[in-house]
This record gives structure tokens, C-alpha cells and sequence, in this order.
């Protein structure tokens, strides 16, 4: 309830930073600090280029989880859509390349991204229409994507037409000004979604709905819309997510996306949105995701940890993140 | 009421009964695998089918069926399924896990089904009939061996290992035993679940954190498709191996092309469980003795031997 009072002030100033925002960006500044005590390496540029440029799928897709989780709803099911969109993509693009050549290319875009949003309608009508928990109809929705892309790969590999390879690979491999790519298209997509999240009327219903679903209601707010509109919104970022994915291996396989869920959850809750719903932080989440890329980069970059312990130090280093987040907060 | 139920009943067991009975001369082979999941197990599925097909029009008096189970669990309802509604005359196995296959494998074994065990062994090996595997400390050994000689017993090695398994330390520790005694030095050596996506960060890593790399080693195809990736982005040209394992297909065309890179290969191959039903199929067709272990070697594949492991139409 705390939140509800909260919430609406914070919105009109959503650009500025407020200092008890700055949690995640701590956590990452001492997380980059401790990085180059322990191997100088870890702030060379190109470390840092590949580092980020891996954070975009996450950062994408967490982003559009900012959305759903702040509406009170979640999303177990991006792993397996962003696997299920790779596949359809790739086979459309494959269809298309022998009679359009690599203008197969923008028109499996445009396929990936009308599947996301479909994707993203189902889920949102699974949640509002039919009304079964977030939790439940996503996770449904999961073991279905996933079973369609290894239905369609038969269990093995996908690969992306030779002949689109080299033309497509820029999208990941390439750069602007020495930015990478995928960076760039993350930063667009953040910048976009904190305009409508901070700013427009949708994202404070997004918000009120999160934090008190009645309260919504006796306002006007049609619960319903606003929550299916924030699967869309993840389903969008999602296929986004997806174009930039596939020139980075070319392929599709059963174990595609594997877990991508738990990291965007991670993502979204380091960063500052409330798990429960009723707040929301876009650029918080791109910290986050960027900060979950770094620790595990860490771990292969210092020695002491042996190959055996690392998912425990990452777990340990995530928690005292959130700590360092919620101190930051009071 | 009661007396339909009973005429019911009647008739229900008058009719299993019948089933097999009139199919008698008829032998079933029934084989049990794990889903399609990923590379390797897709690779399974595709030649037990292969194998069903291939039996089953050759040997009519054979009915092989071919039953894939998405977890340990399943699998132990798939086999009792199979088992409670026909005669087994042989099961094909490829346990999920050791440990929960057992007890259940015994009880088929009890009936008086002929047991094939392939790539994972029970814990109790007095189960199986046969027993047909791969040989993953020779994938490791092979591996090293070549790369000991092709780069004059020194350099500077990272390696890729996969999901923590018995298979993964198998396959290190013929690794390093093959690479005693030389000077060749593991820099690094960390897990990427046999997953292409981490295997991809994993490189990038190893490339940042060491200026001077001589060779890879990814125990898996799945991750040496990550792994060259990384390399080809970084621009590096320090790398003069890059070497996987499993005989996936891609990487066997690489052979197959003469990569300077991937010049070589190490099978463990899916095509395993077609051996192993071939060979009980031979148990019961051919009257020919199969029982014993068969353990399928891991001869490095060159551009020479390649065609013999390459599937074209197999998924992996």
C-alpha cells in the first residue's frame, strides 16, 4: 500500500534518478571496481563491448518483463518464446532466401515480430480472459514453445541459410561508432519504454494495477487490458531480443533461451522493480542485466574461484546486490 | 448389473488374451530412450527409428518398438507400460539415470525379457544381456594425443567441459591423462553445460582474461560451434586448434572439407543404439550368441574416415 502512495509522485519526475533509484547503479559501480582490482583485463574496451553486447537479450527481454511484473503479472514463458521465435524465424528466412535472396531477411524480422506479439496475446489472454495465475498459465505456455522448437528442429540444430549468414551477422557482430549493435537497439528500447512507463498514461495504470488491482478497478482502469497489453509489450521485446540473437550463432536449437526466465526475473528485481508489482524501473533493469553478465564474466576472469563453487559465488554476489540495493533505498 | 460388469470383464481378458496369442511366432523388441532434448539425444531418436524401420521390414517374424521418455520418471512408467500390456521379448535401454532404472529394468529382466543396456550402465550389471557403449575416456585421450603431436608436445590450452556428469569426467580425465607427460598446459578449464549460447561467452572470456592461446578444446560439438564463433569475432590468430567431440554433423563436414582449425574429430556416436538393436535383433533372428559387452572405440575421424560417421539426414 506504501507503494501506492509512492508510486504516482515518482512517475512525473521518471527521467531524473532519484537517489533512492540508484541502488542497481551502485551495485554495478562496485561490481566494476572490484572487477578491475581483481584482473586489470576486465576494463579493457573489448571486454567491456562483448560483456554489455551479451547483456542485450536479457536486458531486452527484461525489460519488457518490467512491464508485466510491475502490472502484478509475471512471465515464465521468454525462455521458450525467445527459442520458439529463433525457430520460426529461421525457417521462414530459410523458406524465403532462395526467391527473395536477403530480403528474406527484413521479412523474417517482421514474421519474428508479429509471433512475439502473438506469443505475448496468448499468454495475456490465458491470464485475463481465462484467468488462471500468471505463474501457472506461463508456465503452461513454456513447455509449449519449448516443445515446438524442438518439434521443429527434431530435437537437433537449425541453422540459419548460408546465404543470409554473412549478410545478417552485422546485426549482431557489427557497430556504430565503435557502439555494438545489439547495445544500441537495447538502449532504443529502453528509452522507449521508459517514455511509456514513466510517461504516458498507460504506464502509471501498468503501475496502479500492480499495486492494487481493486483500487485500479473503482478507478476505471480495465484491469484486464492493461495486463494483457503488458504481455504484448514482452512478447515485442522478446522477438526483438530474437533478431538480435539469431546472427550471433545462427541456429535454433531445443536448448535455445534454456533458464533465460530465472535470469530476466533476476534482472528485473535487482534493478528495482517490486516482484509483488506497483513499481516499475526501466533503466534499473538494464543495470540489473548488465550486472548479472558481469558477474559471471568475473568469475571466469579471477582464479580463486574453483570451476566447481561458481553458481554459488554468483548466488552469493547476487544477494548481497539486492542488499546493497534495499540499503540504498532507506 | 454385476453380470454385465463380469460378461465385461469376460471379454476384456478373452481379448488380451487373444492379442498375443495370435501373434505368437511373433517376437517384440521393445526400445526405450530418452526425448529428443537436445543434439545428441535427437541423434538417438533418429537412429532407433531408423533401426525400427529397418528390422521390421527385414525380419517379419521381429517387431521392434520404439517408446522416448522425457525424464527418468517417465521412463520407468514408459517400461512397465510396455511391459503390462504385452510380452517383452527383449528391452532396448538407454537409462535417463543409472540409479532409478534399475529396480525397474530388474523386474522386466524377472519376466524373462532379454536385456540390452546401451551408453549408461545400471547399477547392477548382472541385469543386462548385452551391454553397448561408447568410450568417452578415449574421446578426451584421442583428442589430446593428436594435439600432443600436431603442435610439438607445447602450447597453451583452454578447455570447455560440460554438465557435471560421469560422462563429462570421463571424457576430462582421458584429457588429461593424455596430455601428461608433454608440456602442454590447461590455462583454464570451466563448465558451459554443453550449450552453444554459453560456450560462446565462456571463449569470449578466456580470449579477454589470455593474450596467447594455442588450442581448444570444447568436450562437445555443441559448445566447439560457440567456441568458434568467439574466435572468428575476436580476429585472433593465435588459435590453431579448435577441437570438439561427439560426431555432430557440422563439425564432420568441417572434417570432411579439411578445416585447418577442426582438421580432426572424436566419435561418440548416437548411432549407438542402432548397434545395439541390430545386435539383439541378431539374438533373436539369426540365433546368433550376442551376449557380452560391446564398447565402441573413439578412433580419431580424419578426412579419410569421416563419410563412415556422417548422417546426412540425422539431426545431429
Amino acid at each position: 500500500m506504501a507503494d501506492l502512495a509512492a508510486a504516482p509522485p515518482r512517475a512525473q519526475h521518471g527521467w531524473s534518478i532519484g537517489w533512492g533509484d540508484a541502488g542497481p547503479f551502485l551495485a554495478l559501480a562496485a561490481l566494476v571496481l572490484i572487477g578491475f582490482l581483481i584482473n586489470p583485463d576486465f576494463l579493457s574496451a573489448n571486454n567491456i563491448a562483448n560483456v554489455v553486447t551479451r547483456s542485450a537479450f536479457i536486458g531486452i527481454i527484461a525489460i519488457g518483463a518490467t512491464f508485466v511484473i510491475s502490472s502484478g503479472g509475471l512471465d515464465l514463458s521468454v525462455g521458450s518464446m525467445a527459442a520458439f521465435i529463433t525457430g520460426v524465424m529461421i525457417l521462414v528466412m530459410n523458406w524465403a532466401a532462395p526467391s527473395v535472396g536477403t530480403a528474406a531477411i527484413p521479412l523474417g524480422m517482421a514474421v519474428a515480430l508479429v509471433t512475439g506479439i502473438a506469443c505475448g496475446l496468448l499468454n495475456g489472454t490465458i491470464v485475463t480472459i481465462g484467468r488462471i495465475e500468471p505463474f501457472i498459465a506461463t508456465l503452461g505456455t513454456m513447455g509449449i514453445f519449448r516443445a515446438l522448437i524442438t518439434y521443429m528442429t527434431d530435437g537437433g540444430t537449425v541453422a540459419i541459410d548460408r546465404s543470409l549468414r554473412d549478410a545478417y551477422r552485422p546485426v549482431y557482430f557489427g557497430d556504430v561508432l565503435g557502439v555494438p549493435i545489439p547495445i544500441l537497439v537495447s538502449l532504443a528500447v529502453a528509452l522507449v519504454a521508459a517514455y511509456v512507463l514513466y510517461r504516458t498514461r498507460y504506464g502509471r495504470r501498468c503501475v496502479a494495477v500492480g499495486a492494487n488491482e481493486d483500487v485500479a478497478r473503482y478507478s476505471g482502469i480495465s484491469v484486464a487490458r492493461v495486463r494483457t497489453m503488458a504481455f504484448v509489450i514482452q512478447g515485442a521485446c522478446v522477438a526483438i531480443a530474437a533478431i538480435c540473437y539469431v546472427p550471433r550463432l545462427g541456429a535454433a536449437t531445443p536448448t535455445t533461451g534454456l533458464l533465460w526466465e530465472l535470469q530476466v526475473i533476476t534482472a528485473v528485481v535487482i534493478g528495482g522493480t517490486a516482484l509483488r508489482g506497483g513499481r516499475g524501473r526501466v533503466w534499473g533493469t538494464v543495470a540489473g542485466a548488465v550486472i548479472l553478465e558481469f558477474i559471471a564474466n568475473l568469475m571466469v576472469l579471477s582464479d580463486f574461484v574453483s570451476e566447481y563453487l561458481v553458481a554459488a559465488v554468483q548466488g552469493v554476489i547476487i544477494i548481497i546486490a539486492m542488499l546493497i540495493q534495499r540499503m540504498s533505498k532507506r | 448389473m454385476l453380470r454385465n460388469a463380469l460378461i465385461a470383464a469376460g471379454v476384456t481378458t478373452a481379448l488380451l488374451a487373444a492379442g498375443p496369442a495370435s501373434a505368437a511366432e511373433k517376437k517384440t523388441i521393445a526400445v526405450s530412450i530418452p526425448a529428443a532434448d537436445h543434439g545428441w539425444t535427437a541423434g538417438v531418436v533418429y537412429h532407433a527409428n531408423a533401426a525400427a524401420k529397418e528390422i521390421n521390414k527385414a525380419f517379419p517374424d521381429l517387431e521392434v518398438i520404439v517408446k522416448t521418455s522425457p525424464s527418468a520418471s517417465a521412463q520407468v512408467s514408459a517400461i512397465e507400460d510396455l511391459s503390462a500390456t504385452r510380452k517383452l521379448d527383449a528391452l532396448v535401454i538407454l537409462p535417463h539415470s543409472s540409479e532409478e532404472l534399475t529396480t525397474p529394468v530388474k523386474t522386466i529382466k524377472e519376466k524373462g525379457s532379454f536385456i540390452t543396456v546401451v551408453d549408461r550402465g545400471l547399477n547392477d550389471p548382472n541385469i543386462q544381456d548385452l551391454y553397448v557403449a561408447g568410450d568417452n575416456i578415449a574421446v578426451g585421450f584421442n583428442t589430446a594425443k593428436f594435439l600432443v603431436e600436431k603442435m610439438g608436445g607445447k602450447g597453451n590450452l583452454v578447455v570447455l567441459r560440460g554438465i557435471p556428469t560421469v560422462i563429462d569426467d570421463e571424457r576430462i580425465k582421458g584429457f588429461q591423462d593424455g596430455i601428461k607427460g608433454s608440456d602442454l598446459k590447461i590455462l583454464d578449464i570451466q563448465y558451459a553445460n554443453w550449450n552453444s549460447d554459453e560456450a560462446f561467452k565462456l571463449m569470449q572470456d578466456y580470449l579477454a582474461k589470455y593474450p596467447q592461446i594455442d588450442a581448444v578444446w570444447a568436450n562437445d560439438d555443441d559448445m566447439l560451434l560457440g567456441v568458434l564463433e568467439a574466435i572468428k569475432q575476436s580476429g585472433r590468430k593465435d588459435i590453431k586448434f579448435a577441437l570438439g567431440g561427439n560426431g555432430m554433423k557440422e563439425i564432420i563436414e568441417k572434417v570432411m572439407a579439411g578445416d585447418a582449425m577442426t582438421p580432426v574429430e572424436t566419435p561418440y556416436p548416437p548411432s549407438m543404439i542402432k548397434t545395439a538393436i541390430y545386435l539383439t535383433a541378431a539374438h533373436f533372428a539369426g540365433h546368433a550368441p550376442v551376449r557380452g559387452s560391446l564398447k565402441l572405440d573413439a578412433p580419431l575421424i580424419t578426412k579419410a574416415n569421416a563419410a563412415e560417421y556422417h548422417f546426412p539426414d540425422s539431426p545431429f
